[in-house]
């Protein structure tokens, strides 16, 4: 039984070996680096430094749609999703679709409650 | 009697037992489905911050509470800290999956190389948020308070808090800002902490040969997916308490 166990995990190493090598892992690092470099550009450059883009939710959904991006790459190379079986990926992936909803549900709350139930005192900002 | 024998008969498709539908190991998977768990309770952190943040009129400026270099610069650069924090978190990643890979090999020298580099890139990852910790506490953030905290007078509450907002001032914004600060960036790097403790654990026992006896370095595999977690939260709220 353990040399069955055995030969299952040193192929199961070699298949693994085929999806991540030294190389692909710092070409997932140089990416996972840029797009932080283009974050810091945009929020320390544009926005901060130079008053180019200024702050609003267009500029939020760039910020959201990069950090997704990370995201994906380090789900599916730093943690090998990508080379799961495809019923795997669903079954960790699939549940996400609950948090979209709670996300969606979430904000459509919090707007309500600013337009409804807002009693804390604001002060101007001289 | 053909009928009755085609039940006897061991089915070989995939899902049909008798194999494994995946070709995970077991401690893998539920390390897996641990991971999809604790992304959820991630999730409804920060979800419940962004909730605050559509419910509240006016909300603190991030670049203005977060622009600090400690030892060198005591305000006026936002977001350069926090890079630093990010680019150790990202670095120990990658010596994290080189351990993994190492592993893959059997090399056992390298894992304990990059294993010990990871176990200093999270070290230092928690060094700098216990630093980023004081300084907001210095200024008089903590959970359930904030500077303008035990003052009455619409003034002095108003130009307490008015160095952290770019728009109107409240009172309530900045102490929900403080509160969700502390608890998510505290709950992340409680999370940080168990994966160094875990990454020392591993790092002895790779050293104690337990892993070249069992034939497989699994195990590093599976902290790995544990600690590129940390890093992937780390992510989402790098961009959402300091960009956004």
């Amino acid at each position: 039984m353990a040399h069955h166990d055995h030969t299952l995990d040193s192929h199961d190493a070699h298949a693994h070996g085929e999806g991540m090598g030294v190389k692909r892992i710092w070409q997932v690092f140089g990416i996972l680096l840029a797009i932080t470099a283009v974050e810091f550009l945009v929020a320390l450059g544009f926005v901060h430094h130079w008053n180019i883009v200024e702050k609003g939710a267009a500029l939020y959904a760039f910020y959201i749609v990069l950090t997704l991006i990370k995201a994906y790459y380090i789900v599916a190379f730093f943690m090998h999703l990508k080379f799961e079986k495809k019923s795997f990926i669903i079954s960790c992936s699939v549940v996400f679709i609950f948090i979209i909803y709670f996300i969606v549900l979430m904000l459509i709350e919090g707007g309500y409650l600013l337009d409804h139930f807002q009693q804390h005192p604001v002060y101007p900002n001289k | 009697m053909d009928s009755l024998s085609k039940l006897d008969e061991v089915k070989t498709t995939r899902w049909a037992g008798g194999r494994e539908p995946w070709s995970i190991e077991y401690g893998k998977i539920m390390m897996w489905f641990f991971l999809v768990s604790d992304a959820f309770t991630f999730s409804s952190f920060l979800i419940y911050y962004g909730a605050q943040k559509f419910a509240q009129p006016t909300w603190i400026d991030a670049d203005k509470i977060f622009q600090s270099i400690p030892g060198i610069a005591d305000h006026g650069q936002p977001l350069v800290f926090v890079g630093i924090m990010t680019f150790i978190l990202i670095m120990s990643s990658v010596t994290m999956v080189l351990a993994v890979e190492a592993g893959h090999r059997n090399a056992k020298k390298e894992v304990v190389k990059w294993m010990v580099w990871t176990i200093l890139g999270g070290i230092a990852f928690v060094g700098c948020q216990a630093l980023e910790w004081t300084h907001l506490h210095h200024l008089g953030f903590w959970f359930g308070q904030n500077p303008a905290t035990g003052l009455t007078d619409p003034a002095a509450i108003s130009a307490a808090l008015q160095p952290y907002f770019t728009n109107d001032i409240s009172y309530t914004a900045a102490l929900q800002f403080s509160n969700l600060f502390f608890t998510i960036t505290g709950f992340h790097g409680f999370h940080v902490t168990v994966g160094i403790i875990l990454n020392i654990i591993i790092l002895c026992m790779v050293l104690n040969n337990t892993f070249e006896k069992r034939g497989s370095y699994l195990m590093i595999e599976k902290v790995g997916l544990y600690w590129h977690f940390v890093d992937l939260v780390w992510v989402f709220v790098f961009t959402f308490f300091y960009l956004i």
